[in-house]
C-alpha cells in the first residue's frame, strides 16, 4: 500500500509536475549522490522544494530519501501526517521542544546507517520566499555524528516563485537548481557552518535571476 | 504499403524531405568531426540531434487530427510563455495575473477548436487585454505596475496569441491540404508549409551570415546578422516558398513570391525582437530545453511573426 503509494506520488506528482509544470534546469547534477549515506543540504522556500529534489534521482535512489521535516507542522492534521511518514518517510524534528533537535539527530544517524540520502534544509523554516536567510547550526551536529556521509548542497531558485509561502495556488515557472562540490566534517563547527554557508552563497550568485519582489 | 497509399502524396514528399535534410545533417556534422578531429563540433552535434527531436515531435503531432496538434501548439505556447515568465521582472502581486495570462491558452486554443474565427481573432487582443490590467488594479500594487502590465501583455500577445495562429491555418479549408488522402479539404500543408520554411530560412540566414558579408544590420541587438545573411537567407526562402507552394498551398507563382519574402523578412524580424528582449535582460539564451539551441523561445521567436503574418496573408489572398 503504502509502496504504491509511494510509485504514484514520484511518477504522477514529482515527475509530472516538475517536468511538465515547473520545468528545470539542472547544473551538475552529475554531482548528486549515486547511493547512501549522504546528506542532501538545500535552501528552503516552498514546499516545492522537496518535490524539485525528489525529482533528481532515479526512482530507486528518490525512494531512499528522507527528508527532515517540522513535526510541529506537518503532524498537525491527520491525512497529511499519514502521507509525510509513510509516503515521504520525513525524519521529523519538532521545534518546539528542546529535546526535538537531539531525537531528530538520532533519526538521522539511524537513516544514514541504514544508507539513505537524509534531506535537510537548515534554514529551518521557508521564510521569505527566494531569500537565503542564516543557516541553523543543528546541520553540524548532523555532520559532526555521521564524519563519512558527504554532505552535498543544492541551491534551488524559483520554487519559491512558483508556490511561496502562504499561498495555495501554484504558478508555474522554471526552476534552477545548482548542486555543489561535496563537503566532509572538518572537526570544527564554525568552521563548518562558515564553508557550508559560503558554499550557498557561491552557488546563489551563479544564476542571473530575474528581478521578484 | 496500404498505409502509405492513404497518405496525402504532399504530406509523405514533405516527410520525406524532411527526413532526408535531417538525414544529410547528421551525416556531414559526423564526417566534420572525423575530417577535423581538432575543431569541436559538439554544438553543432547537439543542434543538429535536438532537430531531429523537434521535427519528430512537430511531423508526429501532425498526424493524429485537429485536437493533438491544438494540444501541440498549447503546449509549445505554454512553454514559451513560461520560460519568458521565468525570464523577466515579475512581482509577487502579480502571482494570479499571471496564473489567469496561462489560464488564456487553453481558452484560445479551444476557440480555434470550436473554429470560432471572430472569438479567435479578439480574445487575447480585446477581453485579455482589458482584464489583465483591471484585475492588477483590483490587486491594489501600483508600485511597477506600468512595467508589469506592459511585460505580461506583450508576452500573451507573442507566446500565445501569435504562435495560436498555427491553430488557425489548420481550419483554413484548403483542398487537398490534409495528412490523408481521404480528407479533402484542411490546412495541415499550409502549416508545414510555413513551419518548414520559417525554420529553414533561419538556418539558410545562420549559413549564408556565416559564409559572406560583414555589414551588420543591427549590430547593436544582434551582431552575427549580417546583411548578406538576411538578403541570401531570404532570397533562398523565396526559392522554397515558389518551389513548395504548388503542392502545400493554394498560392499562384506571384503570390509564393510573396509569400516568400514575408516569411524571410518576417523570421528575421520575430528572432531580433527575441534577441532585443535577452540583451536588455542579460541573457544569451532563453532557455535550456533544446541543447544546442537555447530555449523554447529562441526556437520559436521568428515563428510569432510569420505566423500571423502568414495566416492572414493566405487567408486574404485566397479563401
Amino acid at each position: 500500500m503504502e509502496a504504491l503509494c509511494r510509485f504514484l506520488f514520484f511518477f504522477g506528482l514529482v515527475k509530472s509536475l516538475t517536468l511538465v509544470v515547473l520545468g528545470l534546469n539542472v547544473r551538475r547534477q552529475h554531482l548528486l549522490p549515486q547511493a547512501g549515506p549522504a546528506i542532501l543540504v538545500a535552501n528552503h522556500n516552498s514546499h516545492l522544494d522537496t518535490v524539485v529534489l525528489l525529482s533528481l534521482f532515479p526512482y530507486r535512489l528518490a525512494m531512499k530519501v528522507r527528508p527532515v521535516a517540522a513535526a510541529d507542522y506537518f503532524f498537525k492534521n491527520r491525512y497529511l501526517a499519514w502521507f509525510v511518514v509513510n509516503v515521504l518517510r520525513i525524519i521529523p524534528v519538532d521545534r518546539r521542544l528542546r529535546t526535538g533537535a537531539a531525537e531528530m539527530s538520532r533519526g538521522v544517524s539511524a537513516a544514514l546507517r541504514a544508507g539513505d540520502i537524509v534531506l535537510v534544509f537548515p534554514e529551518g523554516t521557508r521564510g521569505e520566499p527566494e531569500s537565503l536567510s542564516q543557516f541553523r547550526s543543528g546541520i553540524s551536529h548532523i555532520a559532526m555524528s555521521n564524519p563519512g556521509a558527504p554532505v552535498i548542497p543544492v541551491f534551488v531558485h524559483g520554487a519559491g516563485k512558483a508556490l511561496p509561502r502562504g499561498e495555495a495556488m501554484l504558478v508555474p515557472f522554471f526552476c534552477d537548481v545548482f548542486v555543489g562540490e561535496p563537503l566532509f566534517w572538518c572537526g570544527d563547527k564554525t568552521q563548518f557552518m562558515a564553508a557550508l554557508q559560503s558554499r550557498f552563497e557561491a552557488l546563489a550568485v551563479e544564476g542571473d535571476f530575474a528581478r521578484w519582489k | 504499403m496500404k498505409l502509405l497509399e492513404t497518405i496525402n502524396p504532399s504530406f509523405l514528399a514533405v516527410l520525406s524531405g524532411t527526413l532526408f535534410l535531417l538525414l544529410s545533417a547528421t551525416i556531414i556534422v559526423t564526417l566534420l568531426s572525423r575530417l577535423r578531429p581538432a575543431r569541436d563540433f559538439e554544438e553543432l552535434n547537439k543542434r543538429v540531434k535536438t532537430w531531429w527531436v523537434i521535427a519528430l515531435l512537430f511531423l508526429g503531432a501532425l498526424i493524429p487530427g485537429l485536437g493533438v496538434t491544438l494540444a501541440f501548439f498549447a503546449f509549445l505556447s505554454f512553454l514559451a510563455l513560461k520560460e519568458y515568465f521565468s525570464l523577466i521582472p515579475t512581482r509577487r502581486a502579480d502571482r494570479r495575473v499571471l496564473f489567469y495570462a496561462y489560464l488564456a491558452i487553453p481558452i484560445q486554443y479551444a476557440w480555434v477548436y470550436v473554429d470560432w474565427y471572430g472569438m479567435f481573432a479578439i480574445f487575447i487582443p480585446v477581453y485579455m487585454f482589458l482584464f489583465l490590467p483591471l484585475k492588477m488594479a483590483m490587486i491594489g500594487e501600483t508600485e511597477g505596475f506600468l512595467q508589469a502590465v506592459g511585460t505580461v501583455y506583450w508576452g500573451l500577445m507573442t507566446t500565445v496569441y501569435s504562435l495560436s495562429h498555427l491553430g488557425a491555418l489548420l481550419l483554413l479549408p484548403h483542398r487537398g491540404g490534409s495528412v490523408w488522402r481521404s480528407e479533402t479539404t484542411g490546412g495541415v500543408s499550409l502549416v508545414l508549409y510555413v513551419v518548414l520554411l520559417t525554420q529553414l530560412n533561419d538556418v539558410m540566414q545562420y549559413i549564408w551570415g556565416k559564409s559572406l558579408g560583414k555589414a551588420k544590420v543591427v549590430p547593436s541587438v544582434s551582431p552575427g546578422k549580417t546583411w548578406a545573411g538576411l538578403i541570401g537567407g531570404a532570397s533562398t526562402t523565396v526559392l522554397l516558398s515558389v518551389a513548395l507552394a504548388p503542392y502545400l498551398t493554394p498560392l499562384s507563382l506571384p503570390q509564393s513570391v510573396f509569400a516568400g519574402a514575408v516569411i524571410g523578412l518576417g523570421g528575421f524580424c520575430g528572432d531580433i525582437t527575441v534577441s532585443a528582449i535577452k540583451r536588455d535582460l542579460h541573457q544569451k539564451d532563453s532557455g535550456t530545453m533544446l541543447p544546442g539551441h537555447g530555449g523554447i523561445l529562441d526556437r520559436v521567436d521568428s515563428l510569432t511573426y510569420t505566423a500571423p503574418l502568414f495566416f492572414h496573408l493566405v487567408r486574404y489572398l485566397s479563401f
